[in-house]
């Protein structure tokens, strides 16, 4: 059976990373740089989790190797754990005080570090982290790779080492299309993503997390703060919206009552 | 040394976009504090005649980088396009439009140009001659501050957030042809098909009508879309009915959907669940229609509507259409 599959197994790396819920209230922290992360439930990435589907739907298919690499503290251990109880094979754990709280350019470059040396067939992104909400990661980890990319994917197929693509763009899709290695960020819409199974949270326990730091992935000093190209001066709440008005009476009357607040006191139509 | 800003013009069928241009208006804005000039670069095939309109804009320098090689967009051909607009203009910032293909393009060329990059900015100020990006984070639940300490700094811009300048169609920017070969595209795009039904695109609307729960099933879309016709306005949905299936994703709002900043959002039964707020909150007026006197979405709205969406959106339609007749 090995040896039918070999040549065409795949070798699959997942970036992914942990953030607040998105039901969580974010508040700003005393430090004015960070967010308050006391009540606030961290989980795995909304788009990371189509990136995990689709590596774990081509490794039922090809056969091969997935492996999910996150970068962060303590937090990221959960959901590395997370993915290999959804059945991704081992995890690569890049934590170094040094590394984190980066900008995208910064963790494209570690990430590259981490996926370089691996002789990765196919890469998976969520599209966008939620939280930094900079959508860029993936597009420059794939410049730094040397790999052809498809950002925003919906729709995937793999065949003979080629793929065909489904990307969002406005009020379209584009089919792109291309021969692997190549590097993919998942929009929603990709596929329903598999929840962890009971079977699947024990089997996780045994799969092994590897922890590198920035020497063991030949970085270290490269991401100091004197030699960072973009930081973080402060972070604010958004403006409170003024009070609104309710507008009342019978439909009629709310109807025209809107409409003549929208254009006349409002000047938006 | 690197100095003044290039804007990458973003063209789809020979139609520049107008968010693009909105990232135009604001260099001009800022090259008086940033220094040297501002450049623009527009790429595909048969795209001078678009030079025209780009000029109203104000740019010293138009880049035209035209051939067969960029008749379709790719992502590894047009990075190498606006590589070599970048190292000829050698700018201190370069600007683009966050758009689908800004997300896919402009972090690739930023990456290959070791240059950080701030996206979806939704202001920039200028601190001397160097420039300081606010962005949304949480999908504006915080907006982040950024700074930067780089030669090459690229920022991309949320549409709708930066107003347009009045064109000038006197002004007169040079054009320079830029010869630019594709190089080995192993990513090639192939057709596209255009989203059924959409016409307007949500994240770049003036104005967003959108459903939730309270339309109670997808069979009432056509109530909304109704008033979307007559405002001129794109459909976006909450998260509750794109999970239920009653419509397709690319109309979400929300931190896993579209954050968007439109002139006008009107919210059509939508409770107004945190993540939802967090994709619209910023809109400049809001209306809320709900059943539910208690819906979160309430407190967020500029004006509010207390009744069935189903009963009081046709009527809306209804007096819009009438005072549109008497114009």
């Amino acid at each position: 059976m090995l040896g039918e599959l070999k040549g065409e197994t795949l070798k699959i790396a997942v970036c992914i990373k942990s953030v607040p819920d998105t039901e969580a209230k974010i508040k700003v922290a005393g430090d004015s740089k960070n967010i308050d992360t006391a009540d606030v439930r961290f989980i795995t990435n909304p788009y990371d989790e189509f990136a995990i589907e689709e590596a774990l739907k081509l490794k039922e298919k090809f056969g091969g190797e997935t492996v999910a690499i996150a970068i962060g503290g303590n937090e990221a251990t959960e959901v590395l754990r997370d993915s290999l109880a959804r059945g991704i094979d081992s995890a690569i754990h890049v934590k170094d005080a040094e590394l984190e709280n980066l900008d995208p350019l910064s963790t494209a470059k570690i990430l590259a570090a981490v996926i370089q040396e691996g002789g990765y067939d196919a890469v998976f992104c969520g599209q966008q982290g939620v939280g930094g909400d900079n959508s860029a990661v993936p597009s420059m980890l794939a410049e730094f790779l040397d790999m052809p990319q498809v950002a925003m994917t919906v729709k995937l197929e793999v065949a003979d080492n080629k793929f065909k693509a489904e990307r969002e763009i406005e009020g379209a899709h584009e089919i792109v299309e291309g021969s692997l290695p190549a590097l993919f960020s998942a929009q929603k819409g990709l596929n329903e993503p598999r929840y962890p199974s009971i079977k699947g949270v024990m089997a996780a326990r045994r799969k092994e997390i590897a922890v590198k730091d920035a020497t063991a992935l030949g970085v270290a000093g490269n991401f100091s703060a004197d030699k960072r190209k973009m930081r973080l001066k402060q972070m604010v709440m958004p403006p409170e919206r003024p009070q609104g008005k309710l507008i009342d009476g019978d439909v009629d009357t709310q109807a025209k009552t809107l409409v003549k607040l929208l254009r006349e006191e409002a000047h938006v139509i | 040394m690197a100095q003044g800003i290039l804007v990458f013009i973003e063209q789809r069928n020979g139609q520049v976009r107008k968010s693009s241009l909105e990232a135009l208006s604001e260099a001009a804005r800022l090259i008086g504090n940033v220094g040297g000039s501002v450049s623009a670069v527009v790429v595909g095939q048969n795209v001078k005649g678009l030079t025209a309109e780009i000029s109203k804009y104000k740019p010293a320098k138009i880049f035209v980088v035209d051939s067969g090689d960029f008749a379709n967009y790719s992502t590894e051909g047009y990075a190498q396009a606006v590589t070599e607009a970048v190292k000829k203009a050698d700018p201190a910032f370069v600007f683009s439009a966050q758009t689908s293909m800004a997300k896919d393009l402009i972090p690739r060329v930023a990456a290959r140009l070791d240059a950080p990059i701030a996206t979806d900015v939704t202001e920039i100020k200028s601190e001397g001659s160097s420039l300081t990006a606010v962005k949304p984070m949480y999908s504006g639940k915080a907006y982040g501050v950024y700074e930067f300490a780089s030669p090459l700094v690229f920022i991309t811009l949320r549409p709708n957030r930066f107003a347009l300048s009045a064109a000038d169609a006197g002004h007169q920017a040079q054009v320079e042809d830029l010869a630019v070969s594709a190089g080995n595209i192993r990513a090639k795009v192939g057709e596209v098909h255009a989203a059924k039904g959409q016409t307007i695109e949500v994240s770049e609307a003036p104005i967003i009508v959108a459903g939730g729960r309270g339309i109670k099933g997808p069979e009432n879309w056509p109530v909304l879309q109704n008033l979307c016709d007559v405002l001129g306005a794109a459909l976006g949905a909450s998260r509750a009915v794109v999970d239920a299936g009653w419509i397709d994703h690319q109309h979400q709002v929300g931190q896993t959907g579209k954050t968007v900043s439109p002139q006008l959002y009107i919210a059509c039964g939508i409770s107004g669940a945190i993540q939802h707020l967090a994709g619209m909150s910023s809109s400049k007026v809001i209306v809320a229609i709900n059943k539910d006197p208690e819906a979160p979405i309430f407190k967020h709205a500029t004006y509010g509507i207390v009744g069935d969406v189903l009963e009081i959106v046709p009527k809306v339609t209804e007096e819009l259409k009438h005072m549109n007749g008497k114009n």
